[in-house]
């Protein structure tokens, strides 16, 4: 299990229609328990911008998950002053929120590549997660939570967190 | 983690902005304030310094453009990134012309956000750099000029670093040519006001009439000749520093009006009604003995202590004698440097020449004589004959045009009793080149209660 499932906690649960089998292998590699069903994006969809605000998900995984909960979309999200966001978490706080839609080669004209969207989503994934438990972006453009608003950038991280982040998230697990 | 923590303020009217950047600016790491309007804002950034503000351009109140024209008034060295939700390139223009640093439509992309706060936060660390370097060259600089070793400029320069801190007023006493301007504006540029401007007025120069519209100003039609409305030095100060040279030689008449603006800290331009509003630091200086004014009634004594709430002694150069060596070095220096001449130094009868002479015109004489050394003399070592000294010695009539100028000079102003305006007539010149003449010359009455001073 990923350091950081274990500190946060977490269970991943989808949003909306996530491909299972995504969902399966995201579990998979990262050893995160999943919740049981599935939850309603409908609230959290903006008619005028064809966009689901990140923000009101997180309100509403609250409202039907305890616990720490991490959703998976594969929706177009949005923050309301950001024309997009990859992903959204609280800050130290109980849910967060990542979408592969913007993560995927069709959405920019290419052929799909599966293993390469896999890769994308789980650096998002232990990205949010991280924010979850309170880390901040970090500099090491290696790091998992360096800031990524592109997936140019997105690629260009590992999917670990650097050695500071790391004793970091030790130290808040000991 | 980010190892330098900058911080940020929101302002926007609107709660899911300031909600959803607070989160994101948190997210990567900055120190975030939120303010709902133009005014929290300003009460913010009273409290504390910040690095950058977001502003929204629309809001109710004080809107954004407004806000950034206070934060640029006050000088703040926050930077400013204006956000709008109805681009315009109207308003685009505006925000940058008050000196915005960047300009955003909403929504942002993330990426655009995120490169215009590294940049402005980049722009506002290279500011906060570059006046740290200019405050701490403009200090070496402004006491490096009082060149001295003399216990007795050792205490000029402490006094500069004491008063220049606090705001009151200092009066600079000193002959002629002892540095009272330099003085001076060592002081302005060591004080919290050096990046306002600082006016130096000097008064012996100036009638009574022209004084006054100097230093309050006037407006259009307020005399024959105001074809403009003038703005005086004191509002010209802004802020800064005004230093009146030679003050003892303004008539009561505006000693009376100098009070009153120093009291009421406003002034009411001649010929105009209103009064306004000016925020300066007044130095003055004087080469006669203010106190001994006072007690013959030529000076008002209320004026005399408003003045005098610090003062600073400049010696002689006669009285630090120990010092010329010194300066003689620092000027010769300075002006082979300008003139590009490659002297090192004096040659020894030069030099006792130097130590010899007992200055009556003090460092201005000096540096003088050492400027005309420069341009006559041959390097590498200045002789005795290229110092323009007087020596009584030798006897001989002293046939250089400066030296008979100056003789000139005094024969007529003590056949006018020290009449400026008359042996300035007398001489075929205007009264500021006259004035001139005598400072450079170093030229005093030579008993002031017997001078027939207007």
């Amino acid at each position: 299990m990923n350091l950081a499932v274990r500190v946060a906690g977490a269970r991943l649960v989808p949003v909306g229609n996530f491909p299972s089998e995504m969902l399966d292998e995201l579990a998979r590699r990262t050893g995160m328990p999943l919740a049981a069903g599935s939850l309603d994006p409908t609230p959290a969809y903006d008619a005028l911008r064809e966009q689901y605000d990140s923000t009101r998900l997180l309100v509403e995984l609250k409202q039907r998950y305890s616990g720490a909960i991490l959703g998976a979309a594969a929706l177009d999200l949005f923050i309301p002053v950001l024309t997009f966001a990859f992903g959204e978490a609280e800050l130290g706080g109980r849910a967060g929120v990542f979408s592969i839609y913007r993560l995927r080669e069709e959405f920019y004209g290419l052929p799909p590549n599966r293993e390469l969207l896999v890769e994308r989503a789980v650096r998002e994934l232990l990205h949010e997660l991280g924010h979850l438990v309170g880390l901040l972006h970090c500099q090491d453009a290696s790091c998992v939570m360096s800031p990524a608003h592109s997936v140019a950038l997105v690629d260009a991280k590992s999917d670990d967190y650097c050695a500071a982040c790391t004793r970091w998230l030790e130290n808040r697990g000991a | 983690m980010s190892e330098e923590k900058y911080s940020i303020l929101i302002v926007d009217d609107e709660q899911v902005v300031r909600d959803s950047l607070l989160h994101w600016f948190s997210e990567e790491g900055y120190e975030v304030e939120v303010a709902a309007s133009a005014g929290e804002a300003l009460s913010r950034l009273a409290a504390r310094d910040l690095d950058l503000v977001i502003a929204d351009i629309r809001m109710p109140g004080m809107d954004g453009l407004e806000l950034l024209e206070k934060i640029r008034s006050e000088q703040l060295d926050t930077s400013v990134i204006v956000m709008t939700g109805y681009a315009s390139v109207e308003s685009a223009v505006r925000a940058l012309k008050h000196g915005a640093f960047d300009y955003i439509t909403k929504p942002f992309d993330p990426d655009d956000l995120s490169v215009a706060v590294r940049n402005a936060l980049e722009q506002h660390r290279l500011k906060r750099e570059n006046r740290l370097l200019r405050q701490q060259l403009s200090e070496s600089f402004a006491i490096s000029e009082l060149v001295g070793q003399s216990e007795a400029m050792r205490r000029v320069r402490e006094q500069i670093e004491t008063v220049a801190a606090v705001d009151s007023t200092v009066l600079i006493e000193g002959e002629s040519g002892t540095g009272k301007e330099l003085v001076a504006r060592a002081i302005h540029r060591l004080s919290p006001r050096r990046f306002h401007p600082m006016v130096v007025v000097h008064c012996g120069a100036l009638t009574e009439t022209l004084i006054e519209s100097e230093l309050f100003g006037h407006e259009k039609g307020a005399f024959t000749g105001a074809q403009y409305r003038k703005k005086g030095k004191f509002e010209a100060a802004m802020g800064g520093t005004v230093f009146l040279d030679e003050i003892a030689d303004i008539s009561l008449k505006t000693q009376t009006d100098l009070l009153r603006v120093l009291q009421e800290r406003e002034i009411v331009r001649v010929g105009g009604t209103q009064p306004i509003k000016v925020d300066f630091r007044v130095i003055a200086a004087t080469n006669q003995n203010l106190a001994e004014l006072v007690k013959e009634g030529r000076f008002r004594s209320d004026l005399y202590y408003r003045l005098n709430v610090f003062a600073i002694h400049l010696p002689p150069l006669r009285e630090r004698h120990g010092d010329v060596p010194l300066l003689a070095t620092h000027f010769l220096e300075k002006y082979s440097r300008q003139m590009n001449r490659k002297f090192t130094g004096f040659e020894r009868p030069a030099m006792e020449l130097l130590a010899s002479h007992n200055w009556p015109g003090n460092v201005r004489e000096l540096e003088n004589i050492i400027e005309r050394a420069v341009v006559v003399g041959r390097e590498p070592l200045i002789r005795a004959g290229d110092l323009a000294i007087n020596r009584p010695s030798e006897g001989a009539e002293d046939l250089r045009l400066e030296s008979v100028e100056r003789k000139h000079v005094i024969r007529v102003l003590e056949d006018f009793g020290w009449n400026q305006t008359q042996a300035a007539k007398a001489l075929g010149i205007d009264r500021v080149t006259l004035y001139h003449k005598i400072r450079r010359y170093g030229l005093k009455p030579p008993e002031r209660s017997k001078a027939n001073r207007a």
